[in-house]
């Protein structure tokens, strides 16, 4: 499987990641050998199997369900305390409306 | 204290309650000799000994007040720095949260510490858990306690080398495809990843979220079962978390395991498997035979499709968890802000570490709008058929046996530039991880060259106790308990 440096800068944006040419490079080469390796799962017939999203295990299905009561949490000062920027009980970011 | 590095959790309590050392004492002495090897070793990211020495001075004013000590009362412990210390530092091995500061504890940790154990530092790992070597971490390599100029495997490379280097008596790590019983094979100690959902994920920092376990290491199989006993159980916090009872594990290891039946996968022991590595496994499959225990082969057909679903599912989980580190919430924000999408991707490629990125590249590509049922939809399948494989296996057996890793520890350097072939060498260990399986690495001897290597002990799901118990009665037929 080709992986060209225009997918990966597609799929870098994507993630935002900003990287360099030279990164870019590398990780065309990498994704490309992974990819092809992966490509084994096609000799797989997998047309009548369900996905698993999650690990299954035999129990009572809403075992694991709590009650929807409200509880006490964060509050707004702990929970902006590990922010770079915050204020007025807001974290802060860069301006994205233009007057 | 002269016998710190090998006290296991009994001799600790004797000690603490015939009043040889205190428990104040005890947790100087972690943070002592801790601290001095850390330079050679590199295990701690951080150690805190403030609230080590709060914890420790609880243990012994309830001592003194007549109270019994809770199980694990007194006994350091080290933490992986994935799992979330309130008012700690924890940095998961990344420039990203380097300081970042916990505003939670985990259950994990809050369980550990009921129980009357004192955290004394925060261990080194591959970053966000990613990788097989703890080369990946922002912090630098850890060393391998047994073989200084070779990896102590990874991702809980730090947790595993503090328990062999005798740093800490027992730690908590995190396996999502092998991070705990790899380096526990790779270093000489006990390691085991609980059954998906035995152990609360509240405060381990997500990678897999579908896959991700926190677990002990000890260098005893009983001091694990232990540690296992405390952190393990039902959590609404987190709704993953099983709610089936736990057993008392540690009443368990009573040495009866005649009549079990072990499965021994063939597909587990074909080309790639170093030769000393197999050699060792079918002498420890000779002494579980010896004692009582019957050996079939068995088959686990999917297994060689095993490395590329879990590299796929892994990934595009990873890439989702970790689009939370954005630069708004967590500490790190690039110096350079410009628009806000600029400071998204500044900051992202600035915190994370080539490993990492390859991940979120991958993952999110497997996701992408035209490859999503390709590559994610199609690897959720074959790890359904993976899963049956054990499911249909663990019917005729009470245990699989096998390997844990295909070599034993590699020098530092050794295979960094090649991330498939890493990728690769955690066949053993991923594939019952997508199944949800539990397992224990448990030493097994070593190579001609005084290699450590780890037997695996697979189990069915929440039947920890006949895993432990086989590994137990393992460990004391092959000699291998603290002397």
């Amino acid at each position: 499987m080709k992986i060209t440096k225009k997918e990966v800068r597609y799929i870098a944006r994507l993630a935002n990641l900003e990287l360099s040419e030279e990164a870019i490079a590398q990780y065309s080469k990498d994704m490309e050998e992974i990819l092809t390796y992966v490509d084994k799962l096609n000799e797989l017939d997998t047309r009548d199997v369900e996905p698993m999203a999650q690990v299954i295990y035999d129990g009572i299905a809403i075992s694991t369900m709590k009650d929807d009561a409200p509880a006490p949490s964060f509050d707004q000062e702990k929970a902006l305390r590990e922010s770079p920027l915050s204020g007025a009980g807001h974290f802060k970011v860069p301006k994205v409306i233009e007057r | 204290m002269e016998n710190y590095k090998t006290l296991t959790i009994d001799e600790i309590q004797q000690g603490l309650r015939s009043g040889s050392f205190s428990a104040g004492e005890l947790a100087h002495e972690a943070l002592r000799v801790s601290k001095a090897e850390n330079e050679r070793y590199n295990s701690f990211i951080h150690f805190c000994p403030e609230r080590a020495m709060e914890a420790a001075e609880r243990v012994d004013a309830e001592l003194a007040a007549g109270k019994d000590l809770g199980p694990l009362g007194g006994v350091p412990v080290a933490v992986k720095d994935v799992i979330m210390t309130e008012g700690l530092r924890t940095t998961c091995g990344s420039r990203i949260l380097e300081n970042y500061v916990a505003h939670y504890d985990a259950t994990a940790v809050e369980r550990l510490e009921k129980a009357g154990a004192v955290i004394f530092g925060k261990t080194n790992c591959d970053e966000f858990a990613m990788g097989s070597s703890n080369e990946n971490s922002a912090f630098g390599s850890v060393r391998n306690p047994a073989v200084p100029e070779r990896v102590p495997g990874g991702s809980s490379g730090g947790s595993a080398a503090a328990v062999a280097g005798g740093f800490a008596p027992v730690s908590l790590g995190t396996d999502t495809g092998g991070s705990i019983r790899q380096p526990a094979s790779f270093c000489g100690v006990v390691g085991v990843k609980p059954t998906y959902g035995r152990v609360s994920r509240y405060g381990l920092t997500a990678f897999a979220s579908s896959l991700d376990n926190i677990g002990p290491f000890a260098r005893t199989v009983k001091d694990a079962a232990t540690v296992l006993g405390v952190i393990a159980g039902y959590d609404a916090k987190d709704s993953t978390c099983a709610n089936v009872d736990t057993s008392d594990y540690q009443a368990a290891l009573d040495g009866d395991v005649k009549g079990l039946k072990i499965g021994v996968p063939k597909e587990y022991y074909a080309e790639g498997l170093d030769a000393e590595v197999r050699e060792r496994i079918e002498c420890g499959l000779k002494l579980l035979e010896s004692l009582g225990c019957a050996i079939v082969e068995i088959s686990l057909p999917h297994t060689e499709y095993a490395v590329a679903t879990y590299y796929l599912i892994c990934t595009a989980e990873a890439s989702a968890n970790l689009a939370r580190y954005d630069g708004v919430r967590y500490t790190r924000r690039s110096s350079e802000m410009g628009t806000l999408e600029q400071m998204y991707a500044k900051t992202r490629a600035e915190g994370f570490g080539a490993e990492v990125t390859r991940r979120i590249i991958l993952g999110t590509y497997v996701l992408s709008a035209g490859y999503y049922d390709a590559y994610y939809r199609k690897a959720q399948k074959a790890r359904s058929l993976i899963a049956a494989d054990f499911k249909k296996a663990f019917q005729t057996v009470d245990a699989i046996v096998t390997p844990v890793s295909p070599f034993p520890a590699f020098r530092l350097g050794e295979k960094v530039s090649d991330p498939l072939e890493m990728y690769l060498s955690d066949i053993y260990t991923l594939t019952s991880s997508l199944a949800g399986n539990t397992g224990i690495s448990v030493p097994c001897g070593e190579t001609s060259e005084g290699l450590p290597i780890g037997m695996q002990i697979l189990a069915d799901h929440f039947n920890e106790v006949t895993m432990l118990k086989l590994a137990d009665a393992f460990e004391r037929g092959v000699g291998f308990e603290v002397q």
